[in-house]
């Protein structure tokens, strides 16, 4: 399993390093010059902007300041935000925990309803049980984050004065009540993020079942005399799961689009809300480091899911 | 699809004026039918284009017209959905907005599956090193985070699109292009297959063998083939990209504040919902119909054009 592992992250070094290549590509071919400002000033010459621009590498080929600015973003040099004169480096630590709190625990939520429901569904394709959870499913997905948001707050805050639509990011309280508040304030948004997951691995995971259902070995496992029970937690779950497992890696990158979303809705201080902060503030540092730490996070996710699929499939981890 | 095989034209002449079709079209179109949820959602969504589409020719409010008399009012007689903050007519707006939605999702569609067609076709018909690369590219941008990458590409090239085309079309294009380009990649991995199996059949064979050039093969024998399940994948673009215009818009980070898209209405309307309710649900229900009917159909044409389903 260690080799398989380091295997893994060895993989993932290109293509975060590909994915370096898109931003700064991205980042290169903006137009905009930084020194637009100094180029309308009387006061300074243009000999002294062109040497600035070459004291700072602005005239190097592409390649150069490509490398330049990977070693500096590997260094944990990201630069300083233009708005609230802080590290960048320091600006998301502070916000990271609160998005991968709220995104972990939707997950979680998301997979502990669409699991049983998907199995209960594909056991018994056609049945009442099934088309309700079908269709639900089908208008679960149809639902865009943002509106569901809108609709929880509208019902469960103004309705029906429940929880709060406002996210604190510093709770006063201490103790259990710490708990209470963390746990009404967070509510919402785990449940719109999670019961979208839901509805969409749902589908996946009853088609799955349902294709694995036929298989001659799941009718040796019942001829057997084993339990239904036992036939479907342990034969066929467990080998539904595996394409699940692919499906919901590629969705990751949705994923974070649907907690960028949630955590603007709900004015969750998270690295969300921070991107959308910076780019309403031109706060380019920012939001070129926000949306490399995006980046490693789907890659982070996709290997955890090329583990998850080791861990499944016996034949893969051991090659 | 690949196996049906076509009527023969003195078959059909027995029939006199009323052929018995056989087509693989007309076979999809009785498969669909049977899905009753995708064929009511056809319906549905061809009403709500006409609406969107016609609607402002019949109904002369303009979308910008200020009235702070009736600021925030429900749902009347003289405004069909109510007003915003400003005594706007809503459905005015709604009816531009959904013009523009349903244009984006369109668009950024058909961007999508171009380039997604080209890339999957250029590295399933000359696989080895070729392949190799475009499946990496295309391995690359599925591990994008597609939201922040799109929020980027926005903040970075909208002043210069903006100046050029003017702010409408320009962000339109803009929206259009970045959506297209971040939505192609499992199309292009689904055409990929499909040539791989197609390209071995018989039929590709026979024409190789009469001579047929390589673009040929493609364009006339292979591409044909493996539209199928490239029109379901279609089908779901275009609610993800009305979704993902919606969400940019919704963020503020769409079409500029003078043009009401859905998402953009639903924006305006965050801070004032306890009061005005009627201005978020209705764009919201937009949204949600638009989307829900597309995936319906989606699903609908999956059990249609799905060559492996038996019905």
């Amino acid at each position: 399993m260690g080799t398989y592992i380091l295997r893994r992250l060895l993989i993932a070094v290109p293509s975060l390093l590909g994915i370096s290549v898109v931003l700064f590509t991205v980042l290169a071919l903006a137009p905009g010059d930084p020194f637009e400002e100094l180029a309308t000033n009387p006061n300074v010459p243009p000999e002294v902007r062109m040497a600035l621009r070459a004291s700072l590498g602005l005239d190097d080929p592409v390649w150069q300041r490509y490398i330049h600015w990977l070693t500096s973003m590997l260094k944990g040099e990201w630069g300083f935000s233009f708005v609230s004169r802080l590290d960048v480096d320091t600006l998301i630590l502070q916000r990271l925990p609160v998005t991968i709190a709220v995104i972990g625990l939707s997950q979680l939520l998301a997979l502990l309803i669409a699991l049983p429901v998907g199995i209960l569904a594909a056991v018994k394709p056609y049945s009442w049980f099934d088309r309700i959870a079908s269709t639900l499913s089908f208008i679960g997905f149809s639902l865009p984050t943002f509106f569901t948001g809108l609709l929880f707050i509208l019902f469960f805050s103004i309705y029906l004065d429940w929880f709060p639509f406002v996210f604190q990011g510093e709770v006063a309280a201490t103790g259990f009540d710490w708990w209470v508040v963390q746990f009404k304030q967070a509510i919402m948004p785990i449940m719109v993020l999670g019961l979208f997951q839901a509805a969409s691995w749902m589908r996946y995971v009853r088609s799955s079942v349902l294709d694995v259902v036929r298989l001659d070995y799941v009718t040796t496992a019942r001829s057997k005399g084993l339990k239904e029970r036992m036939v479907i937690l342990k034969h066929v779950v467990r080998n539904a799961l595996i394409p699940v497992v692919t499906l919901v890696a590629l969705q990751v990158p949705g994923i974070f689009g649907g907690a960028i979303v949630t955590e603007q809705i709900f004015r969750i201080p998270g690295i969300g809300s921070l991107l959308i902060d910076s780019i309403l503030r031109n706060d380019t540092p920012v939001i070129m480091a926000v949306t490399f730490v995006f980046a490693c996070l789907v890659v982070l996710f996709n290997l955890i899911a090329d583990l998850l699929y080791g861990w499944l499939d016996p034949r893969i981890s051991y090659r | 699809m690949a196996g049906s095989t076509p009527a023969s034209p003195t078959a059909e002449a027995a029939h006199g004026r009323k052929p018995v079709s056989t087509s693989p079209w007309a076979e999809a179109w009785r498969r669909f039918k049977r899905h009753r949820l995708a064929l009511a959602s056809l319906w549905l969504l061809a009403l709500l284009s006409l609406v969107v589409l016609l609607g402002p020719l019949v109904y002369k409010v303009g979308i910008n017209d200020i009235d702070f008399t009736a600021r925030m009012k429900g749902p009347s007689a003289t405004h069909p959905l109510g007003t915003d903050d400003l005594g706007r007519d809503l459905l005015a707006r709604m009816l531009y907005g959904g013009r523009i939605s349903l244009a984006v999702g369109f668009a950024a569609m058909l961007t999508g599956i171009l380039i997604g067609i080209i890339v999957g076709a250029i590295a399933g018909i000359s696989r080895g090193w070729i392949d190799t690369v475009l499946m990496w590219v295309t391995d690359l941008f599925l591990s994008l985070p597609t939201l922040p990458v799109l929020l980027l590409l926005i903040f970075f090239f909208r002043d210069a699109l903006k100046s050029v085309f003017g702010p409408e079309v320009g962000i339109f294009l803009l929206i259009v292009l970045v959506i297209g380009g971040l939505s192609w990649m499992p199309v292009a991995r689904l055409v990929r297959a499909q040539f791989f199996s197609l390209r071995e059949k018989e039929f590709v064979e026979a024409a190789r063998a009469l001579g047929a050039s390589v673009p040929r093969q493609v364009v006339r024998h292979i591409l044909p083939n493996a539209l199928g399940p490239v029109i379901v994948a279609a089908t779901i673009n275009i609610a993800a990209a009305i979704i993902a215009e919606s969400t940019l818009s919704f963020l503020g980070l769409g079409f500029p504040p003078d043009i009401p898209t859905w998402g953009r209405i639903l924006n305006d309307s965050r801070d004032y919902l306890d009061i005005a309710t009627h201005w978020a649900v209705f764009p919201g229900l937009a949204i949600f119909i638009a989307v829900l009917t597309i995936n319906f159909i989606g699903d609908g044409l999956r059990d249609a054009l799905d060559p492996r389903r038996v019905l």
